[in-house]
């Protein structure tokens, strides 16, 4: 279950920024996950709460925000919604185009007192 | 996880051949201070407004700058590092353990293998000459930017060598964790459905060569090379596929070539 570790270094970015701050309760975290990420947002939410036991972000509300994947056609530029590898280009038939969202894995903020 | 001792998920053992694992203390009760307070809300200071903290950053930036700094170390002293991922059983160390036969007097060779547990792998690098460590992830899947870094400084690999780091055999985390190598090498074999790639596509997507193994088995099997071919430049256009026989050594000689032209690139 790779969404552990990734889960794993979630809690260790949070504590950082939380120690920096000076922070004693974060009360919500909010994460960003992209669509062509290789992280699937339920298998996340469902290993935050074991990552975050006996750490600061114990008790603080997860909050996730899902990006939908986004290409560019290299070949006539035009850009649409995919959801996997595979989609070629609605307009003119090229395979692979460049993802430009979708890709996001990021921690976005922290809610601290 | 522990900041006090580093023990528990994520803290991998790296360990060279005949070594004791000796400071393995397991997960049993130890206290830790700092991180972990109980906060029950019975107390009566006054609360400070919550704010809120822009973090922006990626989850997995702290790796990919520390795979960045493999790749720099890398590239300054011409070390040529191969990522070999695949599914369980693929055929990665026995890959390694014929080309150290055949090729160990044209390149040197450093490996580092990663597996869970067990120093099996390690063990049978050792046998064929090559100096080895072995990096057990315990509960982790995958290798990191981190345990490679360190497992290079106990290697002290020499200028001008060719880098194999065998990770886990697990198709899925290994794609998302650089560790910054020069190219990734997906593995498949005959006895894999030839859909791997479309199952996979992270993994696919993100290497450089495929090589497909066991090839002597296709008479008995239904694995069609083909489709296999067809399903990973579709994910991959890039891909550069290579079939051979570890066993048989058929198809052997593509592999070498393309060492070598990655050796001059
Ligand atoms: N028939 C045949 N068997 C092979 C070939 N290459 C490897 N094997 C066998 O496949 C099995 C697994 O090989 P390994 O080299 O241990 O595979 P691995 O990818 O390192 O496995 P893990 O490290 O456990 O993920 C062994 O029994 C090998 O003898 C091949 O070309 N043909
Ligand atoms: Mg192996
Ligand atoms: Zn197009
Ligand atoms: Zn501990
Ligand atoms: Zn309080
Ligand atoms: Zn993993």
């Amino acid at each position: 279950m790779h969404e552990f570790s990734i889960a794993v270094n979630i809690v260790e970015i949070a504590t950082d920024y939380a120690g920096r701050e000076n922070a004693k309760v974060v009360k919500e975290i909010e994460i960003e996950v992209g669509e062509l990420s290789g992280v699937v947002v339920d298998a996340l939410e469902f290993c935050m709460e074991a990552a975050v036991k006996d750490s600061i972000l114990e008790g603080a509300e997860t909050s996730i925000s899902f990006v939908p994947g986004k290409a560019r056609c290299n070949a006539c530029s035009h850009e649409f919604e995919v959801h996997d590898f595979l989609t070629v280009c609605p307009s003119c038939n090229t395979p692979a185009p460049e993802v430009i969202e979708g890709r996001e894995l990021r921690v976005k903020s922290l809610l601290v007192e | 996880m522990c900041d006090t001792c580093g023990c528990g998920q994520g803290k991998a053992t790296i360990l060279k051949p005949g070594e004791e694992n000796s400071k393995n203390h397991g997960k049993t009760t130890h206290t830790h201070d700092g991180e972990t307070h109980t906060h029950d809300h019975s107390h009566s200071h006054d609360h400070s407004h919550p704010r809120k903290v822009k973090i922006e950053q990626d989850v997995l930036g702290k790796n990919n700058l520390l795979a960045e700094r493999n790749r720099g170390f890398f590239q300054a002293k011409n070390i040529l590092a191969l990522n070999l991922v695949s599914s369980p059983g693929s055929g990665k160390t026995s890959l390694l353990e014929r080309t150290i036969k055949e090729k160990g007097k044209e390149l040197t060779f450093f490996i580092i293998e990663g597996d869970q547990q067990t120093m099996n792998d390690a063990n049978r690098i050792a046998k064929v000459g090559a100096p080895v460590v072995q990096v057990n992830t315990g509960e982790g899947c995958h290798l990191d930017a981190d345990m490679v870094n360190r497992a290079v400084q106990r290697l002290e690999v020499a200028d001008k060598a060719v880098l194999m780091i065998e990770n886990v055999g697990n198709l899925v985390c290994p794609a998302m964790f650089d560790l910054g190598e020069s190219s990734r090498v997906v593995i498949i074999s005959t006895t894999e459905g030839e859909d791997k790639p479309l199952k996979y596509p992270y993994m696919f997507r993100s290497s450089n060569l495929c090589i497909i193994n066991k090839t002597d088995l296709l008479p008995y099997l239904d694995f069609d090379v083909e489709k296999a071919r067809e399903y990973a430049l579709q994910i991959n256009p890039d891909l550069k596929i290579i079939e051979l026989s570890v066993k048989s050594g058929e198809g052997m000689d593509q592999w070498y070539d393309w060492l070598k032209q990655e050796m001059k690139d």
